[in-house]
């Protein structure tokens, strides 16, 4: 277990690959961490978490891509995912070394066709294990103006493949000029996902409306579709589906079909601990999309001491101070100090 | 006795708190039990009370904490019909700390706190572990939102070291309803952000007036 901690300075303090020439404070705290703390950049230092030989390969990557942004080299990058570790990996669990976890969110994710168009809904908690790691996220993702999709799974795929198909889409827009379609986006979400064989984990419900009316899909992680009136996904996918199964009907007006959504969401939200916190709906109709983000917040905090905190200096103890130069200081002894 | 052969535990969450004071003692347990991302009910008491002046808080599995309960319950009523009178708080935890040894090799799945006051009439709070080590302080917390809660009581709580000699004295410095406000804020933060606590808060304050129990609500998502 390792805990990192932030220092902000002015940008002369920033450690630098060659000069480690920062303030007293942050020269003890960054020794503290210095197996953790690398500078990629003249003006950057990134931290990170994690096993040593991968911490390292991000770092690297990091100072490459910056070099090649500097530099404009485009070199040809090779597509997927690189497996080389999997066996180093292996290896180490075998050992009994933990490698650590991703954010996959617990999530309740919906969605329905009512009379004008689709309404979406989600709930707003994202966790890491047991812990809420953040309590107003957004799952709604935006794949083109008349489409959006919400996630499930983990944080970082389902953005990044939402993120990856809206591009597309945007492009196939500029070259037709005509509105994006939802079957367009369901294709190009489903084969990234089948090529990726379920490591991809993004487990999605895509609604919209296009020349040819409403719709609403399903996407599995490993490819799959499904086509529906009214879909749930994530881990408050019962909870949320039993709402639905109980109340839906065709042709919902605008208000029911909210109420309805609401409803589901808020029963992943209680029902579910891996959902939470508040509700976001997207209403989508012909020509108009609302994205009513915090629609409802069902869950304020429920006490707040009167007393408030004071935080007096010495609570830790400091049993002895030593500061280490990492560079001997020179003096000028003639000339002008050089300007910075 | 069997060598435990199979992991035959569950983990039912929850979080327990406890704050003694000059006078006083402030035992506090949220009422959720739960197991993987399901709730099975929100009102669950995790909080025993074992004698008129002693009471336990337990999280772990809920089967461990019902059998643990009612053995103590049956060893202190063996002891009134002996000696006429109710067990002290210090002779309950040394009798918790024996009872959870007894089966090292296949533990009572339950981390421990125990409340009250002690002979003199002052606060004692004991904690442990799961195998009976234990330790009287001055607030302690367990369960599966201590690690959010006791940086907290640390930093407002602060207790002289345990090694000092000669020995200081553990107790708070708070007032009883400073202690009641800080555990209620506690909970309330820690249900925020740990998944396994929430719904209701159970609040029971042993002093020399008596047990008074208290309920708040906490957060239900």
């Amino acid at each position: 277990m390792k805990t990192i901690v932030f220092i902000s300075t002015s940008r002369k303090f920033v450690v630098s690959p060659n000069e480690r020439l920062i303030s007293r404070l942050a020269v003890i705290v960054i020794s503290r961490i210095s197996k953790v703390a690398t500078p990629v950049s003249s003006n950057l230092t990134v931290v990170c978490l994690g096993i040593a030989a991968d911490r390292s390969a991000s770092y690297q990557s990091l100072s490459i891509s910056d070099m090649m942004e500097k530099a404009w080299v485009d070199a040809p990058l090779k597509g997927g995912f690189n497996f080389d570790l999997c066996r180093r990996n292996e290896m180490l669990s075998g050992k009994g070394i933990r490698l650590p976890g991703f954010r996959k969110t617990g999530t309740t994710i919906v969605g329905l066709i009512f009379e004008d168009g689709v309404i979406l809904g989600a709930d707003t908690r994202a966790t890491e294990g047991p812990i809420v790691a953040d309590k107003n996220c957004e799952k709604i993702h935006y794949m083109a103006p008349n489409i959006y999709c919400c996630g499930a799974g983990t944080a970082a795929d389902t953005e990044a493949v939402t993120d990856m198909v809206s591009s597309q889409l945007q492009l196939h827009r500029y070259a037709t000029g005509r509105e994006s379609r939802v079957i367009t986006a369901l294709t190009l979400l489903k084969s990234h996902l089948f090529s990726y064989q379920g490591y991809v984990s993004a487990a999605l419900v895509l609604g919209g409306v296009d020349v040819t009316g409403p719709h609403l899909h399903t996407v599995y992680p490993h490819g799959s579709t499904d086509t529906l009136p009214f879909a749930t996904m994530g881990s408050g996918s019962l909870a949320a589906m039993a709402v639905f199964e109980s109340k839906f009907k065709e042709g919902l007006s605008r208000e029911e079909g909210i109420q309805i959504v609401c409803e589901a969401i808020c029963s992943g939200i209680f029902n579910d601990l891996g959902s939470g916190s508040n509700v976001d709906v997207c209403v989508i109709t012909k020509g108009k999309t609302e994205y009513l983000r915090n629609h409802q917040l069902p869950n304020p905090r429920t006490y707040i001491s009167s007393r408030g905190y004071s935080f007096a200096k010495g609570h830790t103890e400091v049993l002895s101070t030593k500061i280490i130069p990492l560079k001997p200081k020179f003096e000028v002894a003639e000339g002008d100090v050089m300007e910075e | 006795m069997a060598l435990r052969r199979d992991w035959v535990y569950e983990n039912n969450g929850g979080t327990c708190v406890a704050i003694a004071g000059l006078d006083y003692c402030v035992v506090a347990a949220d009422t959720r039990l739960s197991v993987g991302y399901s709730i099975y009910t929100r009102d669950h008491s995790k909080i025993c009370k074992l004698a008129d002046k002693c009471v336990l808080a337990s999280s772990g599995f809920q089967g461990d904490m019902k059998a643990l309960q009612k053995n103590l319950a049956a060893r202190h009523l063996i002891y009134q019909h002996q000696h006429n009178k109710q067990m002290s708080c210090p002779a309950m935890a040394r009798l918790l700390s024996n009872t959870l040894y007894y089966k090292r090799f296949f533990p009572y799945y339950t981390f421990n706190i125990l409340g009250g006051l002690d002979d003199e009439g002052k606060g004692c709070v004991y904690t442990y572990d799961a195998v009976g080590s234990y330790e009287r302080v001055g607030y302690s917390c367990q369960g599966t939102g201590g690690a959010l809660i006791m940086p907290v009581l640390d930093n407002q709580l602060k207790s002289p070291s345990p090694l000092l000699l000669p020995a200081r004295d553990a107790v708070t410095p708070l007032l009883e309803s400073e202690a009641v406000d800080l555990i209620k804020d506690v909970f309330a933060s820690a249900t925020e952000r740990d998944i396994y606590t929430g719904d209701k808060l159970e609040i029971i304050v042993i002093n020399a007036a008596g047990i008074r129990s208290e309920l708040m609500d906490l957060r239900k998502d």
